[in-house]
């Protein structure tokens, strides 16, 4: 047995445990995170496959590689974007004193 | 003479291991921040250095053992300053009424 | 043996999955996080993927767990949302146990042979004039991606832009954002800064160049820029950047665009989309690359900076040292 299958089944359980998180997750920043950790192990179910495609003197299928680098960075976008609405959202319900979920945003 | 140098490398790692485990349980066990970031940083300078220092004669090449003390001297900049930082903090909360946040 | 460390490592990044996950203090969650990433990267290199795992270490470790620590703070502040229920928990975990089973037969059934694009990078990647197959995929076989890549990052730095606080009089998008951190920085901070900008401009100049041989590439190379002037800005030694500046757009938008000019030159001196002429394929990669890293870095930097503070337009000189 080589290593692929081995890291191929951990990162199918990488994902379960950011599915259970990103479910139960109590609050923003939790779920963020959980999705990131769901990420992470999707990307590397990938690599597994692609270390599996090795051939023509490669370590592994560059394509697959190429597209685990290029999910990172947009999983990265994705993180940023979804941490600006977490810190506008906790400054616009400290701003009104009220609970996150009456003040979805600004003044509409 | 390549025994000779597994052998030396074998010892080197066994040593940085050492002061790795060392680290690793003073940062678990020890009861305030500053002794455990004094713990940590012995695994970041000295447990490094062994491993590098045993690493040195199987680089194959003087440019290859060159970028790894180059890696090992940035390492020790970043752990130092990062240890600085750490303390700095802790004593700034220890002083404001202790706790974390 | 080395199925063994495979194994601890693996076996290491579920234990620090679920202590996120179950963490209760959001600063130690995100601190577990960028450890997270860390023990991924090596699990990349087990995987003979080491611009992945330099792409991991960089930007979904580093960069990632720096947005993210920026918003730990919101976070402990932030009113907590009832707990689920038992009910809700069970099933959820029932629901990740189906997911984990199914990925699981996907990855032990997997078809045999397994199909792989690796022979054709192999053949056709002479005719780049590049060395690496990663970067002959995101330049050339892939463009359309990568540049689809940048322009995700824009937007990205669009929409954090946009939700800045309104201000009465002052002009849209504009303005400092939020110091990183509120403490004066020490002696050794600033001396670090010092230290690292030197080695952190050659390496990413060196990742840069050596991405076309060797694993490395314009996001690794432009994550590290990104992370020098975090380092700087963190020290106090660079002013906080006013959104508004002209120069700030321009380095933004050097990469995307270049990218998106050489495609559209492609359909005149090569006959398609994306294509590079023959012959000087090496050298119109390597301006547009080097576009690109300017650009990842600034944006990178930006995108960790968040959008413009509401406390910018009232006490101005406020966000100098």
């Amino acid at each position: 047995m080589s290593a692929a299958p081995l890291i191929g089944l951990g990162g199918a359980a990488l994902v379960a445990i950011g599915l259970y998180g990103l479910i139960v997750g109590s609050d923003g920043l939790k779920r963020v995170l959980a999705f990131n950790i769901l990420g992470g192990g999707m990307f590397l179910v990938f690599g597994a496959v692609a270390r599996r495609g090795a051939d023509g003197g490669f370590g592994g299928d560059p394509v697959p590689h190429a597209l685990v680098i290029t999910g990172i960075v947009v999983a990265f976008s994705a993180t940023a974007l979804a941490v600006a609405l977490l810190n506008r959202l906790a400054a616009a319900s400290a701003e009104e004193g009220k609970a996150p979920s009456d003040t979805p945003g600004g003044p509409s | 003479m390549s025994l000779a140098a597994d052998i030396f490398t074998v010892l080197c790692l066994l040593a940085g291991l050492v002061f790795f485990a060392a680290g690793s349980i003073g940062l678990i066990r020890l009861p305030d921040p500053l002794s455990r970031l004094h713990g940590l940083t012995k695994a970041d300078n000295v447990g490094l250095f062994f491993v590098v220092l045993g690493l040195l004669p199987q680089a194959g090449s003087v440019l290859a053992a060159v970028k790894m003390l180059l890696i090992w001297l940035l390492l020790q900049v970043a752990a130092g300053t990062v240890a600085q930082i750490l303390a700095e903090y802790a004593q700034a909360l220890g002083r404001s009424g202790g706790g974390r946040r | 043996m080395s199925l063994f460390f495979d194994a601890a490592l693996i076996l290491l990044a579920i234990v620090v999955a679920l202590k996120v996950v179950t963490g209760r203090d959001p600063l130690t969650d995100v601190i577990a996080f960028i450890a997270y990433g860390i023990v991924l990267t090596l699990v990349w290199v087990r995987l003979a993927a080491v611009d992945v795992a330099l792409t991991e270490v960089a930007v979904g470790s580093g960069a990632t767990g720096l947005v993210l620590l920026r918003a730990a703070g919101a976070a402990a502040t932030a009113k907590q949302e009832a707990r689920p229920g038992r009910v809700t928990k069970g099933l959820a975990a029932l629901v990740s146990l189906v997911v984990f089973l199914l990925l699981a037969a996907a990855v032990l059934a997997w078809p045999k042979p397994q199909p792989s694009l690796a022979l054709a990078v192999a053949e056709h990647l002479p005719a780049t004039g590049l060395g690496n197959p990663i970067t002959g995929v995101l330049i050339v076989f892939r463009a359309l991606d990568t540049l689809l890549e940048t322009v995700v990052l824009l937007l990205a730095l669009v929409g954090i832009w946009a939700l800045a606080p309104d201000r009465t009089g002052a002009r849209a998008w504009s303005g400092t954002p939020a110091p990183l951190s509120g403490m004066t920085p020490s002696g050794a901070q600033v001396l670090l800064a010092q230290l690292l900008l030197p080695v952190g401009l050659l390496v990413t100049v060196y990742q840069f160049w050596a991405g076309a041989n060797v694993p490395a590439g314009a996001f690794q190379g432009g994550a590290v820029l990104g992370a020098m002037w975090v380092l700087l800005l963190l020290a106090r030694l660079a002013p906080l950047p006013r959104l508004e500046q002209p120069g700030l757009a321009v380095l933004v938008l050097a990469g995307p665009f270049a990218f998106l000019a050489t495609g559209l030159a492609g359909w005149v001196w090569a006959g398609g989309f994306l294509d590079y002429p023959e012959g000087i394929e090496k050298p119109v990669i390597i301006v547009v690359e080097a576009a690109i890293v300017v650009s990842i870095g600034v944006t990178l930097g930006l995108l960790v900076l968040g959008p413009a503070g509401p406390q910018a337009a009232d006490r101005p000189g406020a966000d100098a040292s």
